[in-house]
């Protein structure tokens, strides 16, 4: 017995990313779209048509990574105009800067906006209550990635707790079904002050699929200030570790 | 009168004129026999709306000679409500119930008439999440606990509700209905097939290759063309990958329940390797985007089989060392043997599916009863099954799966060359008018059955969802029954059903 278990240490070895910040994905990942405008617009006007999320414009191109699923659809009807890259970095401080323009080359995260008490308070330990109104699993199974053997972000302090009494903030998942829309709102009121919101997942971000849904209940975004807006169907493990980081790290 | 138009899973979708429409009575009959032969269940059972008022169809499977039986009726204007089959059968449970909540037909002498998932079209408003009728129980000795919606992890939401005499379990219910997001109304809003498939992809996220194939066969049904074998092959390896992941999960989450970090942490690395595998296919670690309808995005190129190759001969080479140190672990043993019984004929009678049922001794697996895709021309598959019906048994069941599902990958793409010209998918294919068309696909949890009915202009007007989670919930209350309340945690990783899935 014991020999099986010392050839399952061996066999596992050292599973650690030791630098969670310059990890390069495979190139089939599709992270940070470029856009370009060219003269024509017959491919942009059919991928704009079929995106299941109208995340796309044409007058100017623009793309919401906050709408997006990363689907690749769009850069099959307009190559010339789309291109995904595997930027596996995508927060945002607001909203509005998930909003990707043509020529823009790398995604926006803003300082400006960020308290400066969440370094203060949240620069050593952050323990956050994950709550899932609508999440379809995936994004749940990544956000338990990040505390995982290959991710350990608990290395730096951050983790999920089962209190939001013990909790410093909040990560939202899923488009906010109507039944969990009050179950959420308890929640992040149970968690004491000072306190973090984060929205994760493009279906949080702005309803994807679901945003026209009679069966979502949105008003929870309306009442309460996001901190960190986090893109993705599901948000890689890679981008909430960046964002996080990026959020609590002291202003210089 | 004939009762049922005969079909199977792989033949193209059903003209609703060839659905026999049959007085409910002679149906109700006909089950009430039929049923009791373990050969025999319900795969979907939903009403629709018509101008008569409401349409039923209801499809049966028949595992032992893969046929599909397909019956409809419509009920007088004046009915007042149906005989229940549940009460005969509880296996049509959750089906009677959902037509109870979103059309308020009464199913008389129905023993649990209870709402399935407060879903927004509802017909009854005052009905809500907070006044779900828990079952209750009277006694000085007795207390309940409450747990949820929102539980002490990273996952969805449900409430479960236990009755307890000390520590010991009496009756656990589980009320869910939190996560319903309307999908199967989404679905249909437009008939963009881009967004249908992804709506498919987010019924739920773990099993997103299950789901989005049981779109695609059922819209490729109602189209007229061929599909490509290759694709067929390539949509096997891309289910078996999620299977792999999902079980090697399991598995760590057993032993993280048990406190047994080696196993937890091995487990994770290896799931990691996994749909990091499926990632380096298509880019998403869950599959996302990888099944289209009628074609691909991702076909696999040389490069990419020899990725699989190299990464899940080194999974499955560690998965064993792991499986065979489980197998003769005494502590772990002792933890997960004679916990949550579901003895085989409580598991066929409340109408369990998927590896629920492998682990019962229930042999119920569409690969092998109702094959479609490769599965149906080229692989035999050869259930796993497992005699103990508890917890072990789930997990062994997933032990001896893992490496089975492995072999299929390796064995298959040993020798095959992609031609990586594979067709692009099609998004605006003209489907067959007036049709039903459904699809049973074996996703790692296990059957996953999508029903869709077309109109004359080959428009999907309705659609139905099944995961098979909807059969199995009731499995996880019946295994708690009188075990130790710290046995729930187990009991419940060792089903890992899926909310989103069942909420819809
Ligand atoms: S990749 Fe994003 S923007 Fe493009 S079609 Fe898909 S969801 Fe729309």
């Amino acid at each position: 017995m014991i020999f099986g278990k010392a050839k399952i240490l061996r066999s596992h070895g050292w599973q650690y990313i030791p630098d969670l910040y310059s990890v390069t994905l495979t190139e089939e990942f599709r992270g940070f779209p470029l856009l370009t405008e060219t003269d024509d617009k017959q491919d942009l006007e059919r991928a704009a048509k079929i995106c299941p999320t109208k995340a796309i414009t044409t007058e100017p191109l623009t793309l919401d990574m906050g709408r997006c699923l990363f689907c690749g659809e769009c850069q099959k009807c307009a190559p010339r105009n789309i291109k995904f890259t595997n930027e596996h970095r995508l927060a945002a401080t607001r909203r509005e800067d998930l909003i990707v323009e043509a020529g823009q080359t790398a995604p926006k995260f803003d300082t400006s906006v960020v308290r400066p008490e969440i370094a203060k308070y949240f620069g050593k330990a952050l323990q956050l209550r994950e709550v899932s109104a609508g999440g379809d699993a995936s994004i749940e199974m990544e956000l338990g990635a990040t505390g995982n053997v290959n991710f350990d972000f608990g290395r730096y302090g951050v983790g999920f707790t089962a209190s939001p009494r013990h909790a410093d903030g909040l990560v939202l998942t899923g488009p906010i079904s109507a039944n969990m829309a009050e179950a959420l709102d308890i929640c992040y009121n149970s968690i004491a002050e000072p306190k973090i919101l984060v929205v994760c997942g493009s279906e949080a971000v702005s309803g994807g699929l679901y945003a026209d849904s009679p069966a979502v209940d949105r008003k929870f975004l309306d009442k309460y200030h996001v901190d960190l807006w986090l893109p993705g169907a599901p948000t890689h493990p890679l981008c909430f570790i960046e964002g996080i980081t990026k959020l609590r790290a002291k202003k210089k | 009168m004939k009762l049922y138009y005969i079909t199977n899973n792989t033949a193209s979708a059903v003209k609703i004129a060839d659905i026999p429409v049959v007085d409910y009575t002679e149906l109700y009959n006909d089950l009430a026999e039929r049923m009791t032969n373990s050969r025999y269940h319900v795969a979907h059972y939903f009403a629709t709306e018509h101008e008569m008022g409401l349409k039923f169809y209801l499809i049966i499977l028949d595992d032992e000679c893969g046929e599909v039986l397909i019956s409809s009726f419509i009920p007088d204007y004046y009915t007042r409500g149906l005989a229940s089959l549940t009460a005969l059968h509880a296996q049509f449970h959750p089906f009677e119930r959902e037509m109870y909540e979103l059309y308020g037909i009464p199913f008389n002498n129905h023993p649990w008439l209870k709402p399935l998932r407060f879903s927004h079209d509802r017909r009854n408003r005052e009905s809500t999440m907070d006044s779900y009728p828990f079952y209750q129980m009277e006694g000085d000795e007795l207390h309940e606990v409450n747990v949820g919606p929102i539980h002490a992890g990273i996952i969805e939401p449900g409430a479960f509700r236990f009755i307890c005499s000390g520590e010991q379990v009496l009756h656990l219910e589980i009320a869910l209905g939190y996560q319903h997001r309307g999908v199967e109304g989404e679905i249909i809003r437009d008939d963009n097939k881009l967004r249908q498939t992804l709506i498919a992809e987010s019924i739920a996220g773990d099993t997103a290759v299950g789901h989005a194939t049981a779109y695609a066969e059922l819209v490729e049904k109602l189209g007229e063309e061929r599909i490509d074998e290759e694709l067929k092959l390539e949509r096997m390896i891309a289910l078996e990958l999620e299977r792999i992941a999902m079980h090697i999960a399991d598995t760590g989450a057993l032993a993280t329940d048990i406190g047994f970090q080696l196993y937890q942490v091995a487990c994770e690395a290896l799931r990691t390797v996994t749909i990091n595998t499926t990632q380096a296919w298509c880019g998403n670690r869950f599959g996302k985007s990888m099944i289209r309808p009628f074609g691909t995005n991702h076909p696999l190129t040389q490069a990419k089989v020899d990725t699989i190759i190299k990464n899940i001969t080194d999974v499955r080479r560690r998965y064993n060392e792991l499986r065979e140190d489980i197998l003769q672990d005494n502590t772990l043993l002792a933890r997960f043997e004679q916990c949550g019984l579901v003895p085989t004929e409580e598991m066929q009678r409340i109408g369990g599916v998927g590896m629920a049922a492998r682990s019962s001794n229930l042999k119920r697996d569409i690969r092998a009863t109702h094959p479609s895709g490769y599965y149906a021309t080229e692989l035999k598959h050869e259930p796993v099954l497992k005699s103990h019906c508890d917890v072990m048994s789930r997990l062994a069941t997933r032990l001896d799966e893992v490496l089975q599902s492995a072999d299929y990958v390796l064995n298959t793409l040993k020798g095959y060359k992609p031609t990586e010209k594979l067709r692009a998918p099609q998004y605006d294919a003209k489907l067959q008018a007036d049709a039903l068309s459904f699809s049973l696909i074996e996703g790692w949890r296990g059957e996953i059955c999508h029903v869709a009915l077309t109109d004359n202009e080959g428009r999907i007007t309705k659609y139905k969802v099944k995961d098979p989670s909807v059969h199995n919930w009731l499995g996880l209350a019946i295994a708690v029954r009188s075990e130790g309340i710290s046995d729930f945690p187990i009991n419940n990783k060792s089903f890992n059903l899926s909310y989103c899935g069942h909420d819809l």
